[in-house]
Parts: C-alpha cells; sequence; structure tokens
C-alpha cells in the first residue's frame, strides 16, 4: 500500500489553509509524510488547536486560593477541604450527536468520564445540557430519543449517576443540536494524576481498547467545519463507545496510579495516540518514540496514517516508571484490557514513530503542540440588533392562568421526568439531591460534604444580546447552585458558536467572553476548564442557519454539610413563602413573549452583578442558619411559574398574594427579571430570615403560604393543582413515546 | 445463637467486570456491623468462613448478551452452588437477581421492561413469601426502594409459580408478570429482588427501608443454617 503523495492541495483537503502548509514546510524543513500531514491538520485543527479561540480565552479570570488546576491539563481541579479535591470539566460532542444520535452521544460521555478519571479522580456524577430544534419535528424527536438513550446507555452501563443537565428547544438548533457533558470526579489532592511524560528512559505504555479504524478525523473534520448536505457521508468519522470496557479502564487505571508506577497518563480522545503524545511529551519537555507495530490492534492491515489518527474509544497513554511496567501490565491483565509498552521517552523533544522497522514520523514536539497557529478573527456586530420592546404596543394578557398552564406544558419548561427517569441517577449512593431541581447534590464519599452541580444557559438571553447573556448564564448558574445552599466555587465553560471565519459569529463569541469573563470575576467563580466548539451552523440549499450563541455555564458549588441541603420543593404545608429580590418591568427575551405573544425579541433582563452576589450570599447564610425548607431561583417563565416549580415537585400547592408592583402583571408574573428566588420556610423561622436578608441588603417579603390543592397567585392565577401537574408532566412523553 | 443480630456476620459481595453498586452494598452493610469480603469473580474458591454471599447491582459484561448471562460462567459461580446447597444466605440485587436466575440458582428469567427503557425511580413493594429471611422481612411489610434497570420485568418459569418475596404495590414499573418484584429459591435461603436496598440506607439521601431488607439478610448469616 502506497501513501498518496504529499502537496498543497492535499493539505486542504485535510482542512489545513495554504499558509499553514507553507508553515509545515518551514518547521520541518522538507515535504511532511502523508502520516506528518495528517499529525498537523488535526492537531492545528480548531477542535484541538483553539487557534481562534484563544487570544479571547486568555482574558477569563482562572485563579482563586481554592483553585489547584486552571485550563491546560485534562480538567480543573479545586480544592474542597478535607485533604480531597474535585475534578470537572464540560465538553461538547455537537456535530457527531447529529450525525448518528446514539452514538455520537454515548461517547460524548465516555469522554468526559475519561478526562476526570485519567487524573486519578473516581467520576462521580454527569450532568448533560441538551439543545433541539423543535419538539413538535419528528427528525427532532428522533433524535432527542437517540441522544437521551446514548447517554443512558453509557453512563448507567459505566456506573456513574447522571444527576442533572439541561433540555432546551429552539428552531435555530434544528440542523445543529448541541450535546454537552459535564462530570465531577472526586480525587485526594496528593494523588493528583497529570498528563506529562517526562523522564528519559521511561516506557510508554498503550492500555485499553484495541486501535480500529473508526472515528479517523472526527477532530479535524466532523469537529472543525461546518455541516451542509453532504454531512451524513460523516457518519463514519462517529466513534463507538463500550461503556463495558470504560468502566474497566477505571477500575484498572486507578489500580495501576496506587502501583505508584504511573508518571503520567493521557486519554486518547479528539486526534487519538497522535494528540495524546504530542501533548504529554509537549507538558513534560521531552520527546517520545513509539513503534506502531506494537499498538493492539482490531483490524489488519492498518497504516500509519490509521493508527496515529483513529479516535478509537476507551484508550489510554501512560507513561510508567523504568522497570516498573510488569506491574501496570499486569493489573490490566486482571481486568481483561489490552496492554503493551509501545515507546519509551527521549530527552531530544522529538516524536519519532517507527512502523514496519521504517521511520514514519519525525516531528520536533513544541512546535505542533503549542505553536499552533492562533488567528486574531475579524469580528463585526450584527447590522440589526434587538432593541427594547415597547410594552404599551403588547396586547393584554386575556387569561393569566391560562398562560400559566401554557407555559408549564411548553416543551421548555415542562417536567424532565422523562428524561432523567432513563438516568442512573443514584449509582455510587452519594445523590442526595435528585435531577428536577436547580441544581443536583452529591456527597462527597466518606464525608459530610456536598457538591452542588449545574448547567446553565439561556439561548434566547445570548442571542439578544452575548454579552449579556453570558452573564446571565453565569449568575444563574451561580443562584442555581447557592439555593441549594452551596457556595459557588468554580466554573466549566462549553462554549458553543456558529463559525468563527464569520465576523458576525466571532463578535458573538467575543461578547460572550468578554461577558463571562466579567461576571465570574464579578461572583469570585473562576474557570478552570472547558471546550470550544464552532462551526455549529449549516449551509442547505444555499440558506445558512446557525445556532443562537450558546456559552453553557458548568457550575460547581461546596455545601460544608450536607445535612444543610436545601431542596427546591415545598417541604410542609402551611409554611409561609417568601419572595426574595425585585421584580422590574422586564418581558424581553422571556418565555412568555415567546410563547404567548409569538415574539423573540426586545432586551434581555438587566442584570447587576453587586445586586447577584448579595443573593448568593444570603442564600447560602439562610440554609447555613437552618431557616429554610426550600429554595427555588426564579428563571425561564418568571416568577409565576417559579412557584407552581416548587408546587408541582411536591404535590403541595400554595396561596400567595403578590404586593401592588408598579408593572404591568403580565411582567410581574411572567418577566424573568435577575437575581429573585422563593424561598419556603416554617412559621418560628420567618424573623430571621427576613432579619438576615436585610442584613444582606436583598429585598425580602412573605407572600402567602404552603398548602391546598391549588396554585394561586393573586392577582391574576387560579389553577387546580392537579391540572397544572397533568400539562406539566404530559408533554414530553406524548411527544416521545409513541 | 439464633439472636438475629448481624453483628460480626462475615459476608462476601461478589464483584464481577461491571459491578456498579458493589462498593455501595459492602459500604452499606459494614455500616449494619458486617465484616464484609470483596470477592473477585476469577476466585474459584471463596474466602474462609463466609456466612453469606451478595451479588451486586451493576451491569456485568456490559449486557451485551443477555443480563447475567456472561456472569454466570464465571469461576465464583461454581464455589456459590455448594454454599448454596449447604442452606447458605444469598441476596441478589438487580443484575445479581438477574445473575442467580441466569445461572438457575433462582427460577424464572428478567426481561426488558415492558416500555423497553430504562426506569430510575423510588418504588414501593410488598413483602410476601421472604423464606428464610423472616421476621425481618415478615409478610405484609411495605418498603420504599429505588429500582434502576432496563431487564427488570419478571417472567416465572411455565408452570411453576415461584415463591413470590416482593411485590410491587401501586404502579407496575416495568411490566413483571402479576408485578413481582423479588422472589426466593425452594429452601428459602437465595432471595434475588430488582430494587435496590443499598440505596435507601440513609435519610439524607432519599429513605432508610433498604436497611430492613440487608438486616434480614445480615441475620439469615448470623443464623446457624440448622436452625433453617
Amino acid at each position: 500500500m502506497s501513501a498518496p503523495e504529499v502537496n498543497l492541495e492535499l493539505a486542504l483537503e485535510h482542512g489545513l489553509s495554504q499558509a499553514e502548509y507553507e508553515e509545515i514546510l518551514k518547521l520541518l524543513g522538507r515535504r511532511p509524510t502523508f502520516p506528518e500531514l495528517g499529525i498537523f491538520s488535526v492537531m492545528w485543527s480548531e477542535h484541538c488547536s483553539y487557534k481562534s479561540s484563544k487570544p479571547h480565552l486568555q482574558t477569563l479570570p482562572t485563579e482563586a486560593p481554592w483553585v489547584l488546576e486552571g485550563p491546560g491539563e485534562n480538567a480543573g481541579i479545586v480544592d474542597i477541604g478535607q485533604g480531597l479535591a474535585a475534578v470537572f470539566k464540560i465538553e461538547s460532542h455537537n456535530h457527531p450527536s447529529y450525525v448518528e444520535p446514539r452514538a455520537g452521544a454515548a461517547t460524548g460521555v465516555g469522554g468526559i468520564l475519561r478526562d476526570i478519571f485519567t487524573m486519578g479522580a473516581r467520576p462521580l456524577a454527569t450532568l448533560d445540557s441538551l439543545r433541539f430544534g423543535p419538539l413538535d419535528e419528528p427528525h427532532q424527536r428522533y433524535l432527542v430519543r437517540g441522544v437521551v438513550s446514548g447517554i443512558a446507555d453509557y453512563g448507567n452501563c459505566f456506573g456513574c449517576a447522571t444527576v442533572g443537565g439541561e433540555l432546551t428547544f429552539h428552531p435555530r438548533y434544528r440542523n445543529n443540536i448541541l450535546v454537552n457533558a459535564m462530570n465531577v470526579g472526586i480525587v485526594r489532592k496528593d494523588r493528583i494524576f497529570r498528563a506529562r511524560a517526562s523522564g528519559e528512559g521511561n516506557p510508554v505504555l498503550y492500555v485499553g481498547s484495541k486501535t480500529g479504524r473508526d472515528g479517523i478525523h472526527g477532530a479535524s473534520l466532523l469537529a472543525s467545519s461546518e455541516f451542509d448536505e453532504q454531512s451524513a457521508s460523516l457518519r463514519p468519522t462517529v466513534q463507538v463507545g463500550d461503556p463495558l470496557t470504560e468502566k474497566l479502564l477505571l477500575e484498572a487505571c486507578l489500580e495501576a496510579m496506587a502501583t505508584g508506577a504511573v508518571v503520567g497518563i493521557q486519554d486518547m480522545g479528539a486526534a487519538g495516540l497522535t494528540c495524546s503524545g504530542f501533548e504529554m511529551a509537549s507538558r513534560g519537555g521531552s520527546g517520545i518514540e513509539m513503534d506502531l507495530d506494537r499498538v493492539p490492534q482490531r483490524e489488519r492491515g492498518m497504516t500509519p496514517y490509521e493508527l496515529l489518527l483513529s479516535e478509537s474509544q476507551e484508550r489510554m497513554l501512560l507513561v510508567a516508571e523504568a522497570g516498573r511496567e510488569a506491574e501496570i501490565l499486569a493489573v490490566f491483565e486482571k481486568w481483561d484490557l489490552d496492554s503493551a509498552v509501545i515507546g519509551r521517552v527521549t530527552k531530544d523533544g522529538h516524536m519519532r514513530v517507527r512502523w514496519h522497522g521504517e521511520q514514519v514520523v519525525d516531528i520536533p514536539v513544541d512546535p505542533v503542540a503549542s505553536s499552533a497557529p492562533v488567528y486574531e478573527r475579524p469580528t463585526a456586530p450584527p447590522r440589526k440588533r434587538s432593541g427594547p420592546i415597547d410594552l404599551a404596543t403588547l396586547p393584554p394578557e386575556k387569561n393569566f392562568s391560562q398562560a400559566l398552564l401554557d407555559l408549564l406544558a411548553s416543551p421548555n419548561l415542562c417536567s424532565r421526568r422523562w428524561v432523567y427517569e432513563q438516568y442512573d441517577q443514584l449509582v455510587q449512593g452519594s445523590t442526595v439531591l435528585r435531577p428536577g431541581g436547580d441544581a443536583a447534590l452529591v456527597r462527597v464519599p466518606g464525608t459530610q460534604l456536598g457538591l452542588a452541580l449545574t448547567t446553565d444557559c439561556n439561548p434566547r438571553f445570548c442571542s439578544l444580546d452575548p454579552y449579556l447573556g453570558a452573564q446571565h448564564a453565569v449568575a444563574e448558574a451561580a443562584r442555581n447552585v447557592a439555593v441549594t445552599g452551596a457556595r459557588p466555587l468554580a466554573v466549566t465553560n462549553c462554549l458553543n458558536f456558529a463559525s468563527p471565519e464569520r465576523p458576525e459569529a466571532m463578535w458573538e463569541f467575543a461578547e460572550a467572553v468578554r461577558g463571562m469573563a466579567e461576571a465570574c470575576r464579578a461572583l469570585q467563580t473562576p474557570v478552570v476548564s472547558g471546550n470550544v466548539s464552532f462551526y455549529n451552523e449549516t449551509t442547505r440549499d444555499a440558506e445558512r442557519a446557525a445556532i443562537p450563541p450558546t456559552p453553557t455555564i458548568g457550575m460547581l458549588g461546596l455545601l460544608e454539610d450536607i445535612g444543610r441541603a436545601v431542596p427546591a420543593a415545598f417541604a410542609n404545608a402551611g409554611d409561609s413563602i417568601v419572595l426574595l429580590g425585585e421584580s422590574f418591568e422586564e418581558l424581553g427575551g422571556s418565555e412568555y413573549l415567546a410563547l404567548r405573544q409569538g415574539v423573540e425579541g426586545g432586551r434581555p433582563p438587566g442584570l447587576d452583578l453587586e445586586r447577584e452576589g448579595r443573593l448568593l450570599k444570603l442564600l447560602v447564610a439562610a440554609a447555613q442558619a437552618g431557616c429554610v425548607r426550600s429554595a427555588h431561583d426564579v428563571a425561564e417563565g418568571g416568577l409565576a411559574v417559579a412557584l407552581a416549580e416548587c408546587a408541582l415537585r411536591s404535590g403541595i400547592g400554595l396561596d400567595v398574594r403578590l404586593p401592588p408592583a408598579e408593572i404591568r402583571l403580565e411582567a410581574l408574573l411572567y418577566g424573568e427579571t435577575a437575581s429573585r428566588a422563593v424561598l419556603s420556610c416554617g412559621e418560628e423561622s420567618l424573623g430571621e430570615l427576613l432579619r438576615l436578608a436585610r442584613e444582606h441588603g436583598v429585598p425580602a417579603a412573605a407572600i402567602g403560604r404552603t398548602g391546598g390543592e391549588r396554585v394561586r397567585i393573586q392577582p391574576g392565577v387560579d389553577v387546580a393543582l392537579a391540572e397544572a401537574q397533568d400539562v406539566w408532566s404530559r408533554t414530553l412523553p406524548e411527544a416521545l413515546d409513541s | 445463637m439464633g439472636v438475629a443480630s448481624p453483628e460480626g456476620a462475615r459476608v462476601g459481595v461478589i464483584v464481577f467486570p461491571g459491578s456498579n453498586d458493589d462498593r455501595d452494598l459492602a459500604r452499606a452493610l459494614e455500616n449494619l456491623g458486617a465484616e464484609v469480603a470483596m470477592v473477585w469473580h476469577k476466585d474459584a474458591r471463596l474466602p474462609e468462613g463466609l456466612a453469606g454471599l451478595a451479588i451486586p447491582g451493576g451491569f456485568t459484561y456490559g449486557d451485551y448478551l443477555r443480563a447475567g448471562a456472561m456472569a454466570r460462567f464465571s469461576p465464583v459461580m461454581r464455589a456459590l452452588e455448594p454454599h448454596v446447597r449447604a442452606g447458605g444466605a444469598v441476596l441478589g440485587i438487580c443484575n445479581g437477581f438477574q445473575i442467580l436466575c441466569e445461572a438457575g440458582l433462582l427460577p424464572g428469567a428478567l426481561v426488558r421492561n415492558r416500555d423497553l427503557r430504562f426506569r430510575c425511580l423510588d418504588v414501593r413493594v410488598c413483602a410476601e413469601d421472604t423464606g428464610l429471611f423472616q421476621p425481618e422481612l415478615s409478610p405484609g411489610r411495605e418498603l420504599v426502594m429505588p429500582i434502576k434497570h432496563g431487564k427488570g420485568a419478571y417472567v416465572p418459569d411455565p408452570g411453576a409459580p415461584p415463591r413470590v418475596a416482593f411485590r410491587y404495590a401501586g404502579e407496575n414499573p416495568n411490566g413483571s408478570v402479576e408485578g413481582i418484584a423479588g422472589v426466593v429459591n425452594a429452601a428459602g435461603n437465595v432471595l434475588g429482588l430488582m430494587p435496590h436496598p443499598e440505596h435507601a440506607v440513609d435519610p439524607v439521601l432519599g429513605g432508610t427501608d433498604g436497611l430492613a431488607v440487608l438486616r434480614a439478610f445480615l441475620a439469615r448469616c448470623t443464623r446457624p443454617a440448622a436452625a433453617a
């Protein structure tokens, strides 16, 4: 078999630009071999190199006293006390999940799990942020079913609880769905492993599944370009996952790490053997030489090009202490996994690969791994920007009760039970607050510590104003965490955007990152890990369709004592209901406007980060003081929906009278003003709660009581709880069960 | 002896490739005072002095064939049979229940849920004939525990009604024949059930009804076999 001739044309086919190809010629001082060209195309792809996003990402805050590892490693790490650390990251698997929903979503989960246990942590909980086109379209329903079953198959079989996430429907995701998976694991602070190849002469081991031909060019072609009519033909670039092997790989890796013979370890994710080898060598300031003939192979006749670029799943590259290979190999044999010494660490800074006795790759490591091209892409604001809406021009709402029922039944606000019931929410025995609330809360095994976890982004806000929308995403994620009683600690982000080569899309990206940086700074939640997914747009029949900017925030918070955890659902009948925060006349970008008035416009609600910070502190303090029985943040759907959700999740009704306000009733009930939450507390705690609110400078009002069989919010809303329950729970099963 | 105290019972938790709830089960048993040995599936000989064996939930061998169909061939299963014949206590939870059925140590089979989907939710079950796991699990006792499985619909052997240990009270979550949630063998010393008692052992994590099942198992382990 002869390799094709390498020239500019072939480089362009590989997704490299002419300038990049010329840079390669200069770097090597010669024409690259075919496998070398493949390596450059992957390492310098948008997906692996962050060449368009890097200049912006550098503006994000990444440090705090509790941050042990910021961006750059496989995942971020924060100190949670008692000698323990939480390892977490969110990652996209958007393009593969559209092309092949079940396998795409499953391997998305598999990839994020490996990022966590590569660092020595045992994965504890998964969250999934999912976005689709309209639920009433058959193809979207097929995609929802496929993605959810893929996540369920992989996570359940692997044995890591899926505890939360998001599900959003919007027409602009029709051709580009988003599947973002987040995982958090726990590790002892003194047992953290890093992806470094160091120690000249140390053996390089390949462990896990055999290498096959699947997933070649997943990173460079599938993830780093937009979709068109031919995208279905990319199906072979989607990898196929095997959760059992991943589970065995987890146990074997943790056992191998416990021997003390592991120097560094890195999972083979995007771009496989190539990427992991280069990254490990680059971080270790070393070189690696490998013999491809020793790589365990699933198929015959694989070329060096295929072996280097395969994205077969469930594989790791590991550097061991010289002389201790046998200990590691024995562990993998116990777990019936392949393992082999395929090379060794060198000190000359080159990656050298042999195949059939011939040297097929010889590249200096640093230029490829860390000197990838960086682009300052041009940005341009859209010509037409959404201005404020004149509320006076909106027809007045005729039936506020019906509006509530319609909102509760809408795909974006209805019960998510159909989804999360398919996930094992409990394995490992740590789940304190299960899915369905604001944030999930998991116990750190062997302690009383709890981790609150959430993902959040309101794409409608981001579409109207990416800067403000990204700030809202951070603020709401922090609020979701704080209502459980946990203190928000740090962020992982998944930045889903359209093509960076279009100035308008690049402007959206730049604006979102700017807003996110400000919000994370203000709320003291640094970004410790993340992922950028560009090219979420599709050109079909000469029409371009791009997703709304979707900077998904994954937030982690710490609760010192899980005994203080606060659920979102009401706890008792007869408790007092308290509204925290102030409501303004803000209907722009609301679910209500979109659903009842057919308007997706206006300005998103304002956000005062200082005010938000005070609310977060109050929520944490109130939980600490033990004076709250339930707490839920006010978000999509506004105050009325937030109150109804507390009732729906508990089966306990409510009777509320809102204090007179000088804003339209539509805005009071259904506006999405930020920095608000609804709490319930025992009669005896009301005084203390109100005192705490005063102390923190947060407006608070006792607005009614829990109990009864109705959702009564006066003025305007009075519906039977049973009817609300019925419409809220029917939407997803009816759409997806048929 | 004869006092049903779980203190000091020495029991084994069998670990297969793909066992997921093994550590949760071991922790729950230890919290009840048991001494737990993790038993690797490749071990053809059991550790000395085990009074009972528990098979945890999970996806042994990925459930890629039928649930439990591969695990029954593991060497440890050969060691399990004499233990069962001697009247030793065995508890199989979820995938453990599936393995026991595949191995013929419990009657019947577990097939895919009625709606073909995995389901994770709390269910209420009612104890009926729990064989030798009484009096801790006396008939009529209701317990709330979570289920989490895709293949939990119980189908009895044709013409041979099993000894039903538990039945779903209220909604039948998976289409089990006659709502059967758990069975014991003819001798009454092997108990299999789909709900997860080890995930209902802490009020902070949603309930403590599972303790009754685990206590019954440990009590059985400390009662002399002759008392059976």
